[in-house]
C-alpha cells in the first residue's frame, strides 16, 4: 500500500516550492513588461529620466529575477523528483509543453536577461529596447506554456490511456495546446502578474513622494504603472479563468465547492456574495446571494443549471463503478494482450479508470472494493469546501480592489493629483502586499481545488507519488524551506536597501570613460509637454 | 501512426542521439560557469580580482543554465520512464544538486549589492559550492549508471529503488565524478584564461593544466575499469525497436566488459574516447601556449568526447538496474510514444536553432577581455 504520510509530505514540499516560486514570477512577468514600455518612452522621447527609470526598476526586478530562478530551477526536477508515477503516468502528454517551454521560452528569456543589464553600452538605443522586449516576451511565453501543461491537469484533453504501456499518450496536440482551461489561465496567469508589477511600482513610487526624493521619476512611474495596472486589472477580473470551469466534471465540483453550493442550482445559478457554515455539514446557515450570476459567469448562459455538490458525489459514485469495471479489464489486458473482449470492455469504461484508482486507498485488490468503500471513495472527490469558498471571496474582492485603486488613481494622474493627499499616497504603500495574497489564493483555489485529483480524474494524487521514504521528504522539505525562507529574507533587505539609496544618476556609456564622478541629470524643466507631471 | 514520415525506431534513436545532445551542450555550456564558479576563490583573491572572474560569465551564465533545464524537459518529454526512475531514485543527490544550483543566480546578483568583505567572501563560497557540487555529483551519478541502480518495476510500471545516497559514493563512481569536475574545471578556466589577463589568467593556466592532466588519467582509469573489472550489462532477448514500451518485456544479463561491446560491434564509436584524450591533450597545449579560443574549442571537444563515450558504451541502455537486469531501461523500452517523439523533435528543429542563433549574438556582443576598469563603466555589473 501507499504510504500516505510520504504523499502528504510530497503535496506539502510541492505547495512549498511552488507557492514561493510563484512570489517572484508575477513580478518578473509584470515588471519586465513595464519596464519595456518605459524604455520605449525613452527610445521615443529621448529623456533620459526614462532611461533611469528603466534602471532603477531593471535592478529591482533582477534581485527578484534571481529568486525566480533560483527556486525554478527545483520546479522542472521535482516532478521526476517526488512525483514518479505522474511523470510516467503522464509523461507522455505533460512533459512535451515543459521541454517547448525551456526551448521556446527560458532560452529567450535568461540568453537576453543578461543582454538587458550588461549590454547598454554595446548597443544601440533601439537594438537595446528590442531586448527588453524580448525579455518580456520569454517570461510570458513560459507562463503559456507552464499553464498549457497545468491546463491539461485540469482538463486532461486530447490524450487516451494505453494499457499496453501503462500511461496516458497523445491523441491530439493541438487540443493540448488549444485546451480552453489553459488559454483562460494563461490571460488570467500573466494579467494578474501585470497587476503586481504594477502596484510594486506604484507602492515605491507612493513612497518616493511621501519623502519627497526622486519624484519626477516616482510621478512617470506612476502614471505608467497605474493606466498598465487598470487595464491589468480590468483584464484579470474579466477575464478570469472561471469560463473553463464548467469545460468538465470535477472543475463544476470545484465550482461548486467555491461557491458552498451543496445543491444544484437551476438555471440561471445565483452567486453567493457570502455565506456562513451552518451546523449541519453540508449546509450554510446564513447566506447573501446574488440571482442569475454566477450560472452567467460559469456558462456564459442562462440556461444551464449549475450541479451541486451532492449531485456531483453521486455521479462520481457511479464513474466509480464503471472505473472498476475498466480496472478489472487493465488487468485481464496485461495478464494477456491478446484478450480481445477485456480490450472492447476497456474501451467502453476506460474514462473512468481513474475513479476506480480512487479505491487504492482503502484496498489494492479494487476489484472487490465493497459498496462502503465505493462510498468514501466518491465523498473523497469532495475537495474543503469552506478554504476554497474564503480563498475565491479574498482573490476576487482584490481584483475588484485594483479595478478600483487604478481607476481612482488613473483619474487623479489626468488631474494632476498624483502628490497631493498624502493619505492616498499611504494607501498606496499599504497594498503591496495584496496582489501576492491574490495570486498565492488563486493557485490554491486551481491545486487544492482540483484534489484529490492531479489529473483531474485521470490520476489520484496519492497514487502519483514516488516511492520515497520519510526521511527523504523531511530533509528536502526542511532544507528547500530553510534556504528559500533565508534567502527571501536577503532579498527582502536588498530590495529595501536599493530603494533607500533611490535610483543612481550615474549614466553609463562609452562617453564617460574611466570617469567615476556621476553624471547628474539636472531636473528636468517644467516644459508643457510635462507639466501636467510636475504638480 | 503509421502516417508519421518517421518510424518509431528512427524517432528513438533521433532523440537518443539529441538527449546527448543537449547533456554535452549543458557541459560546454553550463559547464563554463560551473567550471569558474569552482575555481573562483583559487584563481581570484581579492575581491577586485573576484568581480572579474564573476563578470566573465555574469552575461551569459543565465541562457547557459538552460541547457540544463531544458535536458532535464527533454528527458521528461522524451523518456519519461527514465526521468521517474532516476530522478525519484538518486533523490538526495538530486536535492544537494539543487541547493547548490540554488545558490548560483542569487549568488551572482546578491554579491556585489553590499560591499562587507565577509557579505562578499560568503557569496564566493556560496558560488563555488553552486559550481563544484553538482560537477562532480553529475559525474557521480553518470558512474551509477554505468554500474547499474538498485531499482525495481511493478506490473504497474512503478519504480521502487532500494538503495540510499552513500551507496552512490562507490570508487567507481567517484572516479567518474572526478573526470566529470576535472574536465568542467579545465571548461572553466579556458574561459577565464582567455577573458582576462595578469595573474588571474595566469593562475587559471596552472589550474586548467593541471586539471586537464588529471582528467586524462582518471578518463584512462575509469576505460581501464570498465574493460577488465567491471560487468556490464547486455540484452539477451529479442527486442522489438518499433514496439510500444515495455521495460519487463525483455531479459537482461550482466556480462565482463559488457559496456566495451559496442566498440567492437561499431568500430566508428571509438572515435568518442579519442576525441575526450585529443580535446583534454589540446586544452593543455592550447593554456600553456595562451592561445584563447582554440583551448576553448579543444576542452569542449574533450566534454563531447566523454560524454558520447560513457552514452555509446552503454547504448542502447539508459539505466540498467543492479537488482533486477531486466526491468533496466532501454531507449526502445523507455522512450514517449511515436507521436510524442515526433511532435517534439519539430519542436526541437524549429526553435534549437533559432536559440543558437541568438546565443551566438549575445556572446558576440559581450565578446572582448574583462578587466576592473571595464567592470567600472556598468553599474549592473556584478
Amino acid at each position: 500500500m501507499i504510504d500516505m504520510t510520504v504523499v502528504e509530505l510530497s503535496r506539502w514540499q510541492f505547495a512549498a516550492t511552488a507557492m514561493y516560486h510563484f512570489i517572484f514570477v508575477p513580478l518578473t512577468l509584470g515588471l519586465s513588461f513595464l519596464m519595456a514600455i518605459m524604455e520605449s518612452v525613452y527610445v521615443m522621447t529621448g529623456r533620459d529620466i526614462w532611461r533611469k527609470a528603466t534602471l532603477f526598476w531593471g535592478t529591482l526586478f533582477g534581485v527578484n529575477f534571481a529568486m525566480g530562478v533560483a527556486t525554478g530551477i527545483v520546479m522542472e526536477f521535482q516532478f521526476g523528483m517526488n512525483w514518479s508515477y505522474y511523470s510516467h503516468y503522464v509523461g507522455d502528454v505533460f512533459g512535451a509543453p515543459l521541454a517547448i517551454e525551456g526551448l521556446m521560452a527560458f532560452f529567450l528569456e535568461a540568453t537576453f536577461v543578461g543582454l538587458f543589464f550588461f549590454g547598454w553600452d554595446r548597443m544601440t538605443k533601439v537594438g537595446h529596447l528590442t531586448v527588453t522586449w524580448l525579455t518580456a516576451l520569454g517570461a510570458n511565453l513560459s507562463a503559456l506554456w507552464i499553464l498549457v501543461a497545468n491546463g491539461w491537469m485540469q482538463n486532461p484533453v486530447g490524450s487516451k490511456f494505453n494499457p499496453d504501456t501503462m500511461r496516458m499518450e497523445v491523441t491530439d496536440f493541438m487540443a493540448v495546446i488549444f485546451n480552453p482551461v489553459a488559454q483562460a489561465k494563461f490571460v488570467h496567469t500573466v494579467s494578474a502578474g501585470y497587476v503586481a508589477g504594477a502596484v510594486f511600482i506604484f507602492a515605491i513610487s507612493c513612497l518616493f513622494l511621501l519623502s519627497g526624493k526622486h519624484v519626477e521619476l516616482a510621478k512617470r512611474s506612476m502614471v505608467v504603472a497605474a493606466s498598465f495596472g487598470l487595464a491589468s486589472a480590468l483584464s484579470v477580473v474579466v477575464l478570469g479563468d472561471e469560463s473553463g470551469y464548467v469545460a468538465t466534471e470535477h472543475q463544476q465540483m470545484k465550482i461548486a465547492a467555491m461557491e458552498a453550493m451543496y445543491h444544484t442550482e437551476p438555471a440561471p445559478a445565483a452567486l453567493t456574495l457570502f455565506a456562513i457554515p451552518g451546523d449541519k455539514p453540508g449546509e450554510p446557515a446564513f447566506q447573501v446571494q446574488l440571482p442569475w450570476l454566477l450560472g452567467i459567469i460559469t456558462t456564459r448562459s442562462i440556461d444551464r443549471d449549475l450541479p451541486g455538490i451532492t449531485e456531483l458525489t453521486e455521479h462520481a459514485a457511479i464513474r466509480i463503478q464503471s472505473g472498476m469495471i475498466a480496472y478489472t479489464a487493465l488487468q485481464e489486458i496485461r495478464a494477456d494482450g491478446t484478450n480481445m473482449a477485456a480490450r472492447a470492455t476497456f474501451d467502453e469504461h476506460w474514462a473512468d479508470l481513474g475513479y476506480g484508482l480512487l479505491l487504492k486507498k482503502y484496498r489494492d485488490d479494487v476489484d472487490n472494493a465493497t459498496g462502503e468503500e465505493i462510498a468514501l471513495a466518491a465523498l473523497d472527490t469532495v475537495p474543503d469546501v469552506w478554504p476554497l469558498f474564503w480563498s475565491f471571496r479574498l482573490m476576487v474582492g482584490i481584483g475588484f480592489f485594483f479595478i478600483a485603486f487604478f481607476a481612482v488613481w488613473f483619474y487623479r494622474a489626468s488631474k494632476g493629483w498624483l502628490g497631493t493627499n498624502r493619505t492616498m499616497l499611504w494607501i498606496g504603500v499599504a497594498v503591496l502586499p495584496l496582489p501576492w495574497l491574490a495570486i498565492e489564493g488563486g493557485w490554491f483555489i486551481a491545486e487544492y481545488g482540483r484534489q484529490p485529483w492531479v489529473v483531474e480524474g485521470v490520476l489520484p494524487t496519492f497514487y502519483a507519488a514516488s516511492s520515497l521514504n520519510f526521511w527523504d521528504l523531511v530533509i528536502s522539505l526542511t532544507f528547500f524551506v530553510a534556504l528559500y525562507t533565508v534567502l527571501l529574507i536577503i532579498m527582502v533587505m536588498l530590495m529595501v536597501k536599493i530603494i533607500k539609496a533611490g535610483p543612481q544618476d550615474k549614466l553609463f556609456s562609452a562617453l564617460d570613460e574611466g570617469d567615476d564622478n556621476d553624471f547628474v541629470i539636472a531636473a528636468l524643466p517644467a516644459t508643457p509637454a510635462n507639466k501636467d507631471l510636475v504638480s | 501512426m503509421s502516417t508519421l514520415p518517421l518510424d518509431y525506431e528512427t524517432l528513438r534513436l533521433i532523440w537518443w542521439a539529441l538527449l546527448g545532445i543537449l547533456l554535452i551542450g549543458f557541459a560546454v555550456m553550463g559547464g563554463r560557469d560551473l567550471g569558474v564558479g569552482a575555481l573562483l576563490p583559487f584563481v581570484a583573491r581579492t575581491d577586485a580580482e573576484r568581480r572579474v572572474v564573476i563578470n566573465v560569465i555574469g552575461p551569459t551564465w543565465e541562457g547557459n543554465q538552460v541547457w540544463l533545464v531544458l535536458g532535464g524537459g527533454a528527458i521528461f518529454a522524451a523518456f519519461p520512464p527514465l526521468y521517474a526512475v532516476s530522478f525519484s531514485g538518486f533523490y538526495l543527490a538530486m536535492i544537494v544538486i539543487l541547493l547548490a544550483l540554488i545558490l548560483r543566480p542569487v549568488g551572482f546578483k546578491f554579491r556585489n549589492k553590499i560591499t562587507d568583505p565577509r557579505w562578499r567572501s560568503t557569496w564566493d563560497w556560496a558560488l563555488f559550492v553552486g559550481g563544484f557540487v553538482p560537477a562532480l555529483i553529475f559525474g557521480v551519478a553518470v558512474g551509477n549508471v554505468l554500474l547499474g541502480a538498485p531499482f525495481h518495476l511493478d506490473d504497474t510500471l512503478r519504480s521502487f529503488y532500494t538503495g540510499n545516497f552513500f551507496q552512490l559514493l562507490m570508487p567507481f563512481a567517484l572516479v567518474g565524478g572526478l573526470v566529470s569536475l576535472g574536465m568542467i574545471v579545465t571548461q572553466g578556466a579556458a574561459v577565464i584564461a582567455g577573458r582576462t589577463d595578469g595573474a588571474i589568467a595566469e593562475r587559471a593556466r596552472t589550474f586548467g593544466t593541471w586539471a586537464a592532466l588529471a582528467t586524462i588519467v582518471l578518463f584512462a582509469l575509469g576505460g581501464l575499469w570498465v574493460t577488465f573489472f567491471m560487468q556490464g550489462y547486455a540484452i539477451t532477448s529479442v527486442v522489438d525497436p518499433n514496439g510500444a514500451i515495455n521495460p519487463l518485456g525483455k531479459t537482461v544479463e550482466l556480462v565482463q566488459g559488457g559496456w566495451v561491446s559496442n566498440y567492437g560491434l561499431y568500430p566508428w564509436m571509438i572515435a568518442a574516447p579519442v576525441l575526450g584524450f585529443l580535446g583534454l591533450v589540446g586544452a593543455v597545449l592550447g593554456l600553456q601556449g595562451r592561445a584563447g579560443v582554440p583551448t576553448l574549442v579543444a576542452s569542449s571537444i574533450a566534454i563531447f568526447g566523454i560524454i558520447a563515450t560513457a552514452g555509446l558504451s552503454l547504448f542502447p541502455f539508459l539505466l540498467p538496474s543492479s537488482t533486477v537486469p531486466n526491468a533496466s531501461l532501454t531507449l526502445w523500452d523507455a522512450s514517449s510514444s511515436h507521436l510524442t517523439l515526433f511532435i517534439m523533435l519539430l519542436a526541437t528543429l524549429v526553435f534549437l536553432p533559432i536559440v543558437l542563433a541568438y546565443t551566438a549574438f549575445v556572446f558576440r556582443v559581450m565578446r572582448g577581455p574583462v578587466t576592473t576598469q571595464s567592470l567600472n563603466k556598468n553599474p549592473n555589473a556584478y
